[in-house]
């Protein structure tokens, strides 16, 4: 059985993401530095997660993991360089790149789009501008992929069966 | 633009699915949770929970059912009714739903939206909009709210909400179709997503409202039957919209 730590660094909603990892049968720790896979979920504002981050030292642990990590949403963005969320907040760095703000369509981008031939649901304000893209959504970072990190736009543990298919992978190859 | 959404609306009153509140003795209709992935199995892009509980603990109660939701439906849902503070939205929003949806609570105290967003992020945060003749009302379009649409919408905007959605009152519950006009002004009025609701009685109203909105909400015109919605969005499709 793999196991997968969810990063705990405040309010927010990782109890979805706990419940679909649940209904594929892993197994949850809190062991960030050393679970089979880690995961990074988005919660609120980048300068606020950034800080909670810090001060639970998760920062440290996830830059220097060499196993898997599945960033969602904000934690895709706050694997990057930078975001201009806040006025401008530094990332973990793992992956090369920025988080901008969406400029055009409705803002907050939210609702269900195609990523290569499946459909995932969306809901930000900023994405990435990163070399490290391997799928987009509308022309739009969708997913990226550097070293043992994957990032994901979108929100697996909200999309239904593709989200269960896609998440499935990610434990697989973990 | 992502694919435009059909949400379909429960109101939920003491961890029941319910109606008739308004005009009739309250029947129950069924669990949330039931309902919910019958209609998430059924095609939904996303749910609304409405909580129109009666008595004084609606966060407990709303707490309760989100967590039973979250268990058992794997696509995005809003909690509204009652939530007054940003520990009302966290607890709700911890039980695992994805957006809370505000009302009078930010037409009472509109730096609510503002808070609501710094903690939860813009995407979280709905505000509710009940309007008729261009004017916003307030505590279930009992009371006139003393606000003008358009800049209340605006307004909810540059607070930090981060969708709208817009009940037109004098529609709501008629099928008559969505007030299309009012929806459009909405939506060129700000850059939000905005959600279509009240008047929907066939899937040419539907098709109308998601001409100018993002999505739409479906109350009475499911009669709580999710077959009703597969039936809806084939008859969408024969009519050239593109859905999930």
């Amino acid at each position: 059985m793999k196991t997968v730590a969810i990063c705990r660094y405040g309010a927010g909603n990782v109890r979805s993401v706990e419940l679909a990892l649940g209904r594929l049968g892993a197994e949850l720790t809190d062991d960030v530095a050393n679970a089979d896979l880690a995961i990074l979920p988005g919660v609120g504002s980048a300068r606020t997660a950034m800080a909670g981050l810090r001060e639970r030292g998760l920062d440290e642990v996830l830059r220097a993991r060499t196993k898997p990590i599945l960033g969602i949403c904000l934690g895709l963005q706050l694997a990057l360089e930078s975001s201009e969320e806040d006025g401008g907040v530094d990332g973990l760095g793992i992956v090369p790149g920025r988080a901008v703000r969406l400029r055009d369509g409705r803002v907050p981008r939210i609702g269900w789009a195609m990523v290569g031939d499946d459909v995932y649901w969306f809901a930000h304000s900023y994405v990435a501008e990163s070399p490290a893209v391997t799928a987009t959504s509308e022309g739009l970072a969708a997913v990226v992929e550097h070293g043992s990190f994957t990032g994901v736009q979108f929100h697996p543990e909200k999309s239904g069966p593709a989200g269960a298919r896609f998440l499935e992978r990610c434990l697989s190859r973990a | 633009m992502p694919l435009p959404r059909l949400i379909p609306c429960l109101d939920v009153a003491d961890g029941r699915v319910v109606k008739g509140v308004r005009f009739e003795s309250m029947r129950d209709v069924g669990d949330p949770v039931e309902l919910g992935a019958a209609y998430s199995d059924a095609g939904a892009d996303e749910l609304v929970f409405l909580d129109i509980t009666a008595t004084l603990d609606k966060r407990a109660a709303a707490v309760a059912t989100a967590a039973r939701v979250a268990e058992q439906v794997t696509i995005p849902f809003t909690f509204g009714g009652g939530i007054r503070t940003v520990d009302d939205a966290c607890a709700v929003l911890e039980a695992g739903a994805d957006k809370v949806s505000v009302n009078s609570a930010a037409l009472a105290r509109p730096a609510l939206i503002e808070e609501l967003a710094a903690t939860l992020g813009s995407q979280a945060v709905v505000v509710a909009i009940d309007t008729e003749d261009g004017r916003v009302r307030s505590h279930s379009a009992t009371r006139e709210a003393g606000r003008d649409t358009l800049e209340w919408a605006r307004e909810c905007e540059s607070r930090g909400a981060g969708e709208l959605l817009v009940t037109s009152i004098d529609r709501d519950g008629t099928r008559n179709g969505y007030d299309v006009e009012q929806l459009a002004r909405i939506g060129d009025a700000v850059q939000l997503p905005v959600i279509a609701s009240g008047g929907a009685g066939n899937a040419r109203h539907v098709a109308d409202a998601l001409a100018v909105a993002s999505a739409a909400l479906l109350a009475s015109i499911l009669h709580e039957d999710p077959a009703r919605l597969v039936s809806l969005r084939a008859e969408l499709k024969e009519l050239g919209i593109c859905l999930r």
